[in-house]
């Protein structure tokens, strides 16, 4: 008994079955975000799209950076970056845990032959401000997932909640494959030549570079002032949206909700405020102190400090998101109702 | 008379929250049937598992038994007038539903009034139980809760469906937007999805063909499957694990157990680790010789019939393969780097955001450990200063290493391995080593009550100023643990105090450790945020007192007017007060011991009494001028007693000291029975009222007698 199919999935089906299987329930197929972050969690997808209360349903991988857990690729089953495929759902639907379980056998597991459990694993962010409560989903003692409902998130309360599923799909792949390291993963297979390219091919030399930047080589002081000046062009950032926010609140409410010809002006001026670009900063700051801990270069004092004040971003940016794509603060529910309707899709 | 069911149907309940859950749940729908005069007996049954909470009951009320009762109504004097019926007359009758004439009158002792004989129908159980089931579940206490369709309404996880019956009849109710229904469903994999109930009567049964037990017989069927995997085994035995069997029934509709191996070659790390990992990490039960050794096997419970394939054992022997590795991996990472090298890596390891780093920790703990031995010493108790002060230093060395990083629960424990490993000093004795290698591996010892205390008086002493620095640095902080609210378990950590001091028997004052471990905060960073300094003393000193007096009674077991006797003498020193609680729990039966207890109630009584009324006994007793013989008698009696108490006291010798001052009893009766004390006679009075306070002053060091609990009344 080796395998526990004869022919698992490469890495690369992998992804592709799970795309398919969410996508084929409504999920949108987002791309991995391109800025650096510790967690499907942190991408826009999840932290933005989560706040108010506009249905969403979104699916997308997403290479997750945690400078600590680098080991020189010398670990089989440590990564400096590990990839997740992030699924929200938005509001839970009432089957959503049989949808997920029908989601693993998409990847060709049938849970006839398995042992699955969903043990208590509750989430939270000091960071970001948010937690959810859920399970770690365990395969044949593996955890192959995190499923989150979440509560709260940049400080809000969520309304209505998303239910959150995290796959570590390395975990999958290696399980699926039965390699006992991650970078013997069989990423891709040349379906004419039957050449394998392994996941050490594509990743080995990203996680010994990066272990090697992020534990031995970043320079610190310099971090410190790529930290600074992110976190105080976010700050200046959130304080002008704050401002021109302002200039929308009560007073204009009443020739919005009237449709007067300055509506539909004032709400797109109220839209172009940037937001999301506030949000990339943030993240920035987020990823440059992991780097920074990394490196062994956070003292006790300023750790606690350093945690606070990108805590303090992501929870102004969540406000502000709410006004902006929801009207919260524009005030009562009749008008949050209104506003729904007059919504723009914010741009992704 | 039909029977009724209750199921809550949810998302996998935490495993932790189940049988509490259970237990309130049936506690509340058994309280409501009873206040609803629907359940005659106790006879309610639970059933749970992790994706639902039941409870049944053969035979209730189908409706509540109708009451007759008389109504009182106006007096007959304002109900007739001549004869005639007056208006109040009619609206009682009215009120009543019946006629004038069919109105009874009764006699009272206020006179003659109208009185009527009503029935009140009882309303039906379905009824009812639809109104008043739903108060209940929402009722329901979880540690931790969520919503997850209105932010109104909370629950442990998601709630899926509910069965509620009386009989074959489904009870209309409805809670967080569920309707009641006959369906329920059996386990996720091996059952179909839906199962339609019968009753309560067949409820059990049904849910076992839909591949769901009972926690009871999970729990059989887990340790039956458990002996059955061990017997492939030769010799072998699978490690007894309490905590670990209440998680994994709790885990499981329908168990069953694989076995797996793993290389022998792992077995060469310690088993700590090993166990760790098994049970911590994969739930999985350890395997051991006749000795105890660890075998290169473990046990897995499955939320599933068989393993067919082997497939399972297989995936799980692969994730204890890696888990094994990483271990190890970490265990030879971490040899690079002595403790004595990890103590300035420390500096980057936050204690508490206002208290500093567990670099500032480790310099107050070893100061705070080398005072207490020096104590120790000089109260004449072997203590090697030199190991508390070398594992003092190097006791919190392993949080930064990476096995502890991983492994948390390891912490202690696997600096006391890497002492063991390490060559900590060039002129180290081996047996020095070991000493300090005990002291680090014990010092978050006793975990809980029920936990053992460090092994040696050096591993005592840091346990005890490390605990003791943390409580002093929160409390300085004013971070009292109010409620269920203690989240940096410095309860448990002053049990752990209280518990080691009590079983080393060390002569250590709560007060001053306290007070000092405070101190070592002096010129730190932490200290200007010391808000709650002003209240301290008071604060530790009651935190303390509640700490042994659950270790007295719950711990100990003693009553709780023992308890109360012994604490009101003092609670500064754990040592002494639990050799007194010993002696006053021994002698509290005999007959002596119970009068004298009531005759110092009485002393205290009249003290009291006598200070309320403006009339304090005299500054100091004067023999002379006592007049009774009795009196006299009693008060030549006290100081001979009080020198022979004393003494035996300074030999800790605390029950014949009891006995002795029970040997007061006849002259102590004789006093009550022939000597008045409140007099008129100021002067007399005064004297008299001295010797009682005398007497309680001189015996009730060990214990306030008047505390104790006597049969009787209380005089």
């Amino acid at each position: 008994m080796t395998s526990p199919k004869p022919n698992p999935l490469t890495f690369q089906e992998l992804i592709l079955k799970l795309q398919t299987f969410w996508a084929q329930r409504g999920c949108v197929l987002q791309q991995p975000y391109d800025v650096e972050v510790g967690a499907g969690t942190m991408a826009p997808e999840t932290f933005l799209r989560v706040l108010g209360p506009n249905p969403y349903k979104v699916a997308y991988v997403q290479p997750s950076r945690r400078p600590a857990d680098g080991r020189y690729g010398e670990n089989p089953n440590r990564l400096f970056k590990h990839m997740q495929l992030q699924v929200i759902l938005k509001p839970p639907p009432e089957n959503v845990q049989e949808l997920y379980l029908e989601s693993l056998g998409a990847i060709g597991i049938d849970l006839k032959q398995h042992d699955i459990k969903f043990e208590e694993d509750n989430w939270e962010s000091p960071t970001l401000g948010a937690w959810g409560i859920g399970w770690q989903v365990m395969l044949d003692g593996l955890e192959i997932t995190q499923f989150t409902y979440f509560q709260q998130c940049g400080g809000v309360d969520l309304f209505p909640i998303s239910a959150e599923l995290t796959y570590g799909l390395e975990r999958i792949g290696a399980f699926l494959q039965d390699v006992d390291s991650i970078y013997d993963i069989v990423w891709a297979r040349d379906p004419e030549t039957g050449r394998e390219v392994k996941y050490g091919e594509v990743r080995y030399a990203d996680e010994l570079q990066f272990s090697t930047y992020n534990f031995d080589v970043a320079n610190v002081e310099m971090l410190w002032e790529h930290l600074r000046l992110y976190e105080a062009e976010c700050k200046s950032l959130i304080d002008y949206i704050n401002q021109e926010l302002a200039k929308y609140k009560s007073s204009t409410l009443a020739e919005i909700k009237a449709a007067t010809p300055l509506g539909p002006r004032l709400k797109q001026e109220r839209d172009r405020l940037p937001i999301l670009a506030a949000y990339d900063l943030c993240l920035k700051c987020s990823h440059l102190f992991n780097i920074l801990d990394a490196r062994g270069a956070i003292s006790v004092t300023e750790r606690v400090g350093v945690i606070a004040r990108v805590r303090a971003l992501a929870v102004g940016i969540a406000k502000a998101w709410m006004e902006q794509q929801h009207g919260q603060s524009l005030g009562a529910p009749a008008a949050g109702k209104k506003a729904k309707k007059e919504q723009v899709a914010p741009v992704g | 008379m039909p029977d009724f069911l209750l199921e809550i149907g949810c998302e996998e309940i935490p495993a932790r929250m189940i049988v509490g859950a259970r237990e309130e749940l049936t506690k509340r729908v058994g309280d409501l049937l009873r206040r609803e005069r629907l359940l005659e007996s106790e006879a309610l049954s639970a059933f749970d598992s992790p994706r639902r909470l039941a409870v049944y009951a053969m035979g209730i009320a189908a409706s509540q038994p109708d009451v007759t009762e008389q109504v009182t109504g106006p007096s007959a004097q304002v109900a007739y007038k001549d004869g005639q019926p007056t208006p109040a007359a009619h609206a009682f009758a009215k009120k009543a539903g019946m006629d004038v004439a069919a109105l009874e009158k009764i006699t009272t002792p206020k006179g003659e009034y109208l009185a009527a004989t009503v029935t009140r129908k009882g309303r039906a159980a379905s009824e009812i139980l639809a109104e008043l089931l739903p108060k209940e579940i929402n009722a329901l206490y979880w540690p931790k809760n969520m919503y997850w369709r209105v932010q109104s309404e909370k629950f442990v996880r998601p709630l899926r469906w509910l069965v509620a019956m009386l009989d074959g009849n489904v009870i209309p109710l409805e809670f967080d937007g569920i309707q009641a229904s006959n369906t329920t469903r059996g386990h996720r994999i091996l059952a179909a999805n839906s199962v339609t109930v019968a009753g309560a009567k067949s409820y059990v049964e049904l849910l076992r063909v839909a591949k769901v037990l009972g926690a009871g017989e999970r729990l059989h069927q887990i340790r039956k499957a458990l002996d059955a995997a061990t017997r492939t085994i030769p010799g072998a035995r699978w490690r007894e694990d309490q905590g670990l069997l209440d998680t994994v029934v709790n885990l499981t509709e329908w168990p069953s157990v694989i076995r797996g191996n793993f290389d022998p070659e792992f077995l060469a790390l310690p088993d700590e680790v090993l166990v760790t990992v098994m049970r911590d990490h994969q739930k999985y039960f350890a395997v051991e010789d006749a000795g105890g050794k660890l075998l290169p096997h473990f046990l897995a419970v499955l939320n599933t019939d068989a393993d067919h394939a082997g497939i399972i054992q297989h995936g799980n022997e692969r994730v204890l393969r890696a888990r094994f590795n990483d271990a190890r991996f970490f265990w030879n990472t971490d040899q690079k780097l002595s403790l004595r090298g990890r103590v300035a890596l420390l500096k980057n390891v936050t204690f508490q955001k206002d208290l500093g780093s567990y670099y500032d920790k480790t310099m107050r703990v070893q100061r705070l450990s080398s005072w207490l031995s020096e104590q120790l010493k000089l109260g004449g108790r072997p203590i090697r200063a030199g190991v508390v002060h070398k594992a003092a230093l190097l006791a919190k060395a392993d949080l930064t290493t990476e096995l502890v990083k991983e492994f948390t629960e390891l912490q202690g424990i696997v600096g006391g391995l890497y002492a063991k490993v390490q060559q900590l000093d060039e002129d180290l004795k081996p047996d020095v080593r070991e000493e300090i290698a005990k002291a680090i591996y014990d010092q978050y010892k006793p975990e809980s009550m029920e936990y053992e205390v460090p092994r040696t008086l050096e591993g005592a002493v840091l346990a005890i100023a490390d605990k003791a620095d943390s409580i002093a640095g929160m409390f300085a902080l004013g971070l009292v643990p109010t409620g269920s609210k203690d989240p940096f378990a410095l309860r448990r950590q002053a049990n752990g105090i209280v518990k080691i001091i009590a079983e080393h028997k060390l002569p250590l004052l709560l007060r001053p450790l306290m007070k000092d471990a405070c101190a070592e905060y002096t010129r730190s960073e932490a200290h200007p945020k010391f808000t709650a300094l002003a209240k301290f003393d008071e604060a530790v000193a009651a935190f303390f007192r509640e700490r042994l007096e659950f270790y007295l009674r719950d711990a100990k077991g003693y009553a709780y007017d023992v308890v109360n006797a012994v604490l009101a003498a003092g609670s500064d020193d754990v040592a002494d007060a639990v050799a007194r609680a010993e002696a006053v729990a021994k002698v509290r039966g005999s007959q002596d011991f119970t009068s004298i207890s009531v005759a110092f109630k009485r002393m205290k009584n009249i003290l009291r009494q006598a200070r309320e009324a403006g009339k304090p006994p005299a500054a100091s007793l004067d023999p002379a001028a006592l007049q009774d013989d009795a009196e006299k008698q009693l008060a030549a009696q006290v100081p001979m007693v009080a020198a022979s108490v004393t003494h035996l006291r300074s030999e800790g010798n605390y029950e014949a000291a009891l006995q002795e001052i029970a040997k007061l009893r006849p002259a102590v009766d004789a006093f009550f029975d022939k000597v008045m004390v409140m007099v008129e006679d100021a002067n007399l009075r005064a004297n008299r009222l001295a010797l009682l306070e005398t007497l309680v002053k001189e015996f009730t060091t060990i214990a306030d007698f008047s505390e104790i609990v006597t049969e009787g009344k209380a005089v």
